[in-house]
């Protein structure tokens, strides 16, 4: 609380009421950041203490019976290693093949001379509203014969309309139109202009839509919960969705001590997973935060 | 010479076209995935109105009818979905005002440093996988061996159930979420406040307002427009309550007050494979939303400056 005494000092002379709501304004925020930050600090120091000492609530502020058992029993389950491989797969082709569908299709529709820009902005924005429902998707899926593919991950979901909307006012606003025109003169067509001018002119947008759309891809189980069936393609989302809530681990215990047992190291095993599983993205964020923010703002811009 | 106006525009936009072949060219991946993966399956609900069999095809189906139609509202779990999915969704849209009051007061931090690290750390939750968050859930709200029985006993008390009760399922889902989002979607209404003009509060200031004043006075109504977009399109998706959270938080327990529509959709359409039955709710789900956003941006074009179209 020091610093709202110190904002407080450095004000220039104010009512006393107001420095008393000031300091009201870092109680809440203190109070905010304790809710916030405490449940993801519990998880941690819960991953490295001694299973029955969380279980009866002694683990508060430190480990208690410090072990690392948690994390040796993730290395006896290949299916967790297998998920995390798929993912970064379906990540990285899914964060490539997102960016130059949406990038390339919103500088075409940036275009102010495009014949039929309304037209065909219409015909993109229409499904932000509408789409054929879960069962007829399924089955034009199945038709395509993507059903329990790789490419099911990947592709036919890749057209993000927030995500053009967002690239296409960027465009607008900040790549100036008689660049176009000079680029013309010297006989530059659509596409080496888009490629050699204006995608290196618009680094800030394209870095956000690349983490909208590997996050998204990071953290979605609901493409491979209903479109994919063997185990060897689950990405890491579903394999977790599988240990943390249907907990099909315990189903193939027996009894007795050693049953006991298994079950101690499942349990303690839910927190290594849910720590390595979000470290990535958890030690990505603050890099990218800055990116984060002003891709909102780009897209709270007004058309 | 053919010159007629019709005529005129038919060559001028042939050579638009012509002259631009590679902007078309860059709009054809995205329009090919979306004409393959979204329009064709709408053409597929009709479905909906048919006996769909997989022998025959989505045309070649024998036609039902509103007979789904029926049989849906005729389900007693008609009552259980629509009263679940109305409920949980007015719920979680009666928590629309906490992020612009979080924005709010945000912006009146005046330590800079401080403040960053107060949105860093509150935009994190966002970054949580939703399997993960129900799994944090499931860990941390356990009544016996959880956090939150922790906590209670602390206090004498004993803990409620709340991952596994049909009557708190709605506040534990929309409090979670209001947990994981309200930071993150505290930003568009920051970004918003930074660009109100600082001579208002100047001005404001020789009028003899105090900061708190200015927040009710300037602040407030400069969130309006925001506000009111974000509002429409959020009613807009009113009775779409998101499966994802819902079916992972799901269990026998509660499954009487966490049933809604999506979920039912799922379970009728690819547990027990009945297509026809399963897309005419989805159907029906998606017409009332429509009708609702049609009403709603028709009051705000009414009664305020900010309408979607």
């Amino acid at each position: 609380m020091e610093l709202a005494a110190s904002a407080i000092r450095r004000a220039p002379k104010r009512r006393s009421s107001d420095s008393l709501l000031e300091g009201l304004l870092y109680v809440w925020a203190a109070f905010v950041l304790l809710i916030t930050l405490y449940p993801l600090y519990f998880i941690v120091i819960a991953s490295f203490s001694d299973p029955s000492a969380v279980g009866n609530g002694q683990v508060w502020v430190w480990p208690k019976g410090f072990t690392l058992e948690g994390y040796k029993e993730l290395l006896n389950h290949s299916n967790i290693w297998v998920g995390y491989r798929n993912t970064i797969f379906y990540t990285a082709v899914g964060t490539g093949i997102g960016l130059a569908v949406n990038l390339s299709a919103a500088y075409a529709l940036s275009r102010k001379d495009l014949f039929g820009r309304k037209a065909i902005t219409l015909f993109f924005l229409f499904t932000m509203f509408f789409n054929g429902g879960l069962i007829p998707t399924f089955l034009t899926i199945r038709d395509f014969g993507l059903y329990n593919s790789f490419w099911v991950m990947v592709l036919p979901f890749a057209v993000g309309v927030f995500d053009i909307i967002v690239a296409r006012t960027f465009f607008q606003n900040s790549i100036p139109a008689d660049l176009w025109e000079s680029a013309q003169i010297d006989g530059c067509g659509n596409l080496r202009y888009f490629f050699q001018f204006v995608l290196p002119l618009s680094k800030a947008v394209v870095s956000v839509l690349a983490l909208w759309i590997a996050v998204g891809h990071w953290n979605s189980y609901f493409g491979a919960l209903i479109y994919l069936k063997d185990e060897s393609l689950y990405p890491l989302q579903l394999v977790l969705r599988n240990i943390l809530i249907t907990n099909q681990m315990q189903s193939s215990m027996g009894s007795g001590e050693a049953a006991e047992i298994a079950l101690r190291l499942a349990n303690l095993m839910r927190y290594s997973v849910i720590i390595v599983s979000t470290i990535p993205i958890m030690l990505a964020y603050p890099f990218v935060q800055k990116h984060f923010n002003q891709g909102v703002m780009i897209g709270a811009v007004k058309q | 010479m053919n010159s007629s106006p019709a005529f005129v525009r038919r060559r001028r936009a042939a050579g638009s076209i012509a002259r631009n072949w590679g902007l078309y060219l860059l709009l054809l991946p995205a329009v090919t995935l979306l004409i393959c993966f979204t329009y064709k399956p709408m053409y597929g609900v009709i479905i909906a109105f048919k006996d769909y069999s997989p022998a025959f095809g989505i045309s070649g189906s024998p036609w039902a009818g509103f007979k789904y139609f029926e049989k849906y509202f005729a389900s007693y779990q008609f009552e259980i979905t629509m009263k679940n999915t109305l409920f949980i969704s007015l719920y979680s849209f009666a928590t629309f005002p906490i992020p612009i009051a979080f924005a709010l007061l945000v912006n009146q931090m005046r330590v800079e440093r401080f403040r960053r690290f107060f949105q860093t750390v509150t935009y994190m939750p966002h970054f949580i996988s939703t399997v993960v968050l129900v799994g944090l859930m499931l860990i941390l709200l356990s009544p016996g061996n959880g956090l939150v029985g922790h906590v209670y006993r602390l206090f004498g008390a004993e803990a409620p159930n709340l991952m596994g009760s049909s009557a708190l399922f709605s506040s534990v889902y929309v409090w979670s979420d209001v947990w994981q989002q309200t930071g993150w979607n505290s930003i568009i209404f920051l970004a918003a406040l930074s660009a109100i003009d600082p001579s208002l509060y100047e001005a404001a200031k020789v009028d003899g307002a105090n900061r708190w004043q200015n927040v009710w006075n300037i602040d407030v109504p400069m969130l309006m427009p925001t506000a009111v977009t974000l509002l429409i399109l959020r009613i807009g998706g009113l009775l779409g309550v998101g499966f994802e959270k819902v079916y992972l938080m799901q269990n026998n327990l509660n499954i009487s007050g966490s049933e809604v529509i999506s979920t039912y959709v799922y379970k009728i359409g690819l547990l027990s494979a009945q297509y026809s039955f399963s897309a005419a709710i989805n159907l029906f789900n998606t017409v009332i939303n429509f009708v609702l956003l049609l009403l709603v941006n028709h009051i705000a074009r009414r009664y305020s400056d900010n309408s979607l179209w």
